[in-house]
């Protein structure tokens, strides 16, 4: 791992050479770096709450209510019911980060199930999968997710169901795109000639060929995803109270903005945060995979 | 070796497109490969020989179709049988080997990976079982130090080193049939004699049979014991290696003969044979070489002749063969 490793070679590099150099650099990539070192700082902040706040979120007290900042031994001061900010933002931070993990997991192995499926088989299969896929794309994505969770009912279980019915579409228009163009390479021919199975071809020799343009995507996906949840429950359809989120403290902390104004802007600035962490480690894959990228 | 044949294809027709503008690159061609027995199909590119080779194992392309005749091996008639059935013969019983190894192997699995896929798949074998026989084909197929190779990928290997991959792979359910499509080609000749040499030597002791798919003639009379000629579609001569290629019995396997250099007589100029293969979308009326035959009558451009069965496995489409056979006695 010394500078030996480092130095572009002149002309084109051998494909063998080229892959080597990229995974000896990868912590080379500036954005990636930045990306992937504010996502761990906030996933230490999370879920080392307990580490860093002996307060409990939900524990309130109604003597102590809108403290100032690092008043009484309140290092963000309380909101309104006494409870403590700081505790509060971290351990929100847990359930925004879980809540959109998971989010943006159903869509994707959904996705590239389908996608799969359309791009390998063709014909009719593809017709039909991709006619749904535009029906949805047709809707807006957070119109489409509100009106979904509003008739679903509010709560974790909707999140998940909502945003992976909107979210599959990406994932599976990606993956049958690529896959369109894979399934035509010899190697594919060749798996045939080996009697293997559809399911094994696309699993074992497609996929692994085609699934990082969904990982990338996935990436820019999650900063949409965590803004969706903060948006739902900002409008009181998401995580319901007394569990602690980003999105219901921005919207306890609205009515006291002209006095109290750090009540909404620090988990606001969370959210902005947490985004460009995400929004850096996608630019940075995406820079690393893109093919010919030196 | 009396008895079945190992693969016997009769009048196969393949149609690609609609009924409207449709072509016929294969038109009626018929072949048998007994078992233990090497036969190479020969023919300039376009004539239908890699479309031939693909249709035995079901694997022409979307707009292709098998519209009639047959293709039986070991009693089965592989064009009407189901996909899941069809998978138990391909890997298992017929194996294949593809021009470009490169193109051929899956660029982000390792090599031993995909040597080992076969045998598990189809032999039932467990993970660890699997790796061992990868480890033993690599060790048979000749790539030096298999422990260290299983766990490379296809970029890190030479062209002569993916081949033998490929050839690995395609023994590795002991197939009854191997099909090779233009297995050398994209290799030097040095790499290329080597090849060939371990697929004859592979083949010769398992009693596989192996069908070779060349444009290279040399090749095939390195390889095969038996070779048929393809024009347009269609094959025009049939018979041992020996026999068609001292005694051509059809003038384009003259005129194939004749375009390619031979060692034992330095400083002869080779003769081109003139003109283009036909447009298949209208293939010229009677025989299809005829434009270019140097030997045509008037005949030749009226009737379509068939492939006949002359003594033996010898067989021509030529009304006028022998021509070929005067034109070889007068020059030696």
């Amino acid at each position: 791992m010394s500078a030996v490793s480092a130095g572009p070679a002149a002309g084109p590099a051998p494909a063998a050479a080229r892959i080597r150099a990229r995974r000896a650099r990868w912590y080379r990539q500036p954005t990636l770096m930045a990306g992937l070192v504010l996502l761990a700082i906030i996933l230490f902040m999370c879920y080392g709450a307990p580490l860093l706040t002996s307060f409990n979120p939900d524990t309130q007290n109604l003597l102590e209510p809108l403290v100032g900042i690092g008043q009484q031994g309140h290092l963000l001061g309380t909101d309104q019911e006494g409870r403590d900010t700081w505790a509060r933002l971290l351990y929100g931070g847990q359930v925004d980060l879980r809540v959109a993990g998971l989010a943006v997991l159903f869509p994707f192995v959904l996705g590239i199930i389908v996608g799969s499926l359309a791009g390998y088989f063709g014909g009719w299969v593809d017709a039909i999968i991709m006619r749904i896929v535009d029906i949805v794309v047709a809707f807006p994505f957070f119109v489409l997710v509100i009106a979904l969770v509003f008739v679903l009912g509010t709560g974790e279980k909707s999140i998940y169901i909502a945003i992976t019915a909107v979210g599959w579409v990406s994932y599976a228009r990606i993956t049958r795109g690529e896959i369109t163009v894979a399934k035509r390479q010899e190697y594919v021919l060749a798996a045939q000639s080996g009697g293997l199975s559809s399911v094994r071809i696309i699993t074992r020799h497609l996929l692994p060929n085609v699934i990082t343009q969904s990982i990338v995507y996935a990436m820019s996906d999650i900063v949409q995803d965590i803004l969706a949840i903060v948006t739902l429950s900002y409008l009181g359809l998401g995580i319901q109270p007394p569990t602690a989120d980003w999105g219901s403290m921005i919207s306890d902390g609205q009515n006291f903005l002209t006095t109290e104004w750090w009540l909404t802007t620090i988990p606001g600035l969370a959210v902005v945060i947490t985004g460009v962490a995400l929004s850096l480690i996608g630019d940075g894959l995406a820079d690393l995979l893109r093919p010919g990228a030196s | 070796m009396s008895g079945a044949l190992q693969l016997e294809v009769s009048d196969l027709h393949v149609q690609i497109g609609g009924d409207h503008g449709a072509v016929r690159p294969i038109d009626g061609v018929s072949f048998e490969i007994e078992p233990g027995e090497a036969v190479g199909l020969v023919g300039e590119s376009g004539s239908g020989k890699s479309m031939t080779l693909k249709s035995i194992l079901g694997l022409l392309p979307p707009d292709a179709k098998v519209t009639s005749g047959s293709v039986v091996f070991d009693g089965i008639d592989l064009t009407n049988l189901s996909q899941s059935r069809l998978n138990k013969v391909r890997g298992r019983r017929i194996g294949m080997i593809f021009q470009e190894p490169m193109s051929a192997l899956n660029p982000v699995m390792r090599v031993g990976s995909q040597i080992a896929e076969g045998p598990r798949v189809h032999l039932g074998m467990s993970r660890a079982q699997s790796i061992e026989r990868a480890m033993d084909l690599m060790r048979r197929v000749g790539i030096p130090e298999p422990e260290r190779r299983f766990r490379a990928f296809p970029h890190e290997f030479s062209g002569g080193m993916r081949q033998r991959v490929m050839i690995a792979m395609a023994l590795s359910c002991d197939p009854e049939l191997i099909l090779c499509d233009e297995p050398t080609t994209a290799l030097d000749v040095t790499i290329q004699d080597q090849i060939l040499r371990l697929l004859a030597q592979l083949c010769h002791e398992s009693g596989t049979s192996l069908m070779f798919v060349t444009h290279d003639l040399p090749v095939v009379a390195q390889v095969c014991h038996k070779v048929a000629v393809m024009y347009a579609g269609r094959i025009v001569e049939r018979g041992t290696v020996e026999e068609v290629f001292t005694r051509p019995m059809h003038p384009y396997t003259l005129g194939l003969l004749r375009s390619a250099p031979d060692v034992d007589r330095p400083g002869q100029s080779l003769e081109p044979i003139p003109g283009l293969p036909p447009n298949m979308a209208s293939p010229p009326s009677g025989c299809r070489f005829h434009p270019r035959c140097q030997f045509a009558e008037d005949d030749c451009k009226v009737s379509d002749p068939p492939l006949r069965l002359l003594d033996g496995d010898r067989a021509t489409a030529c009304l006028h063969y022998e021509r070929c056979l005067d034109q070889i006695g007068t020059e030696s």
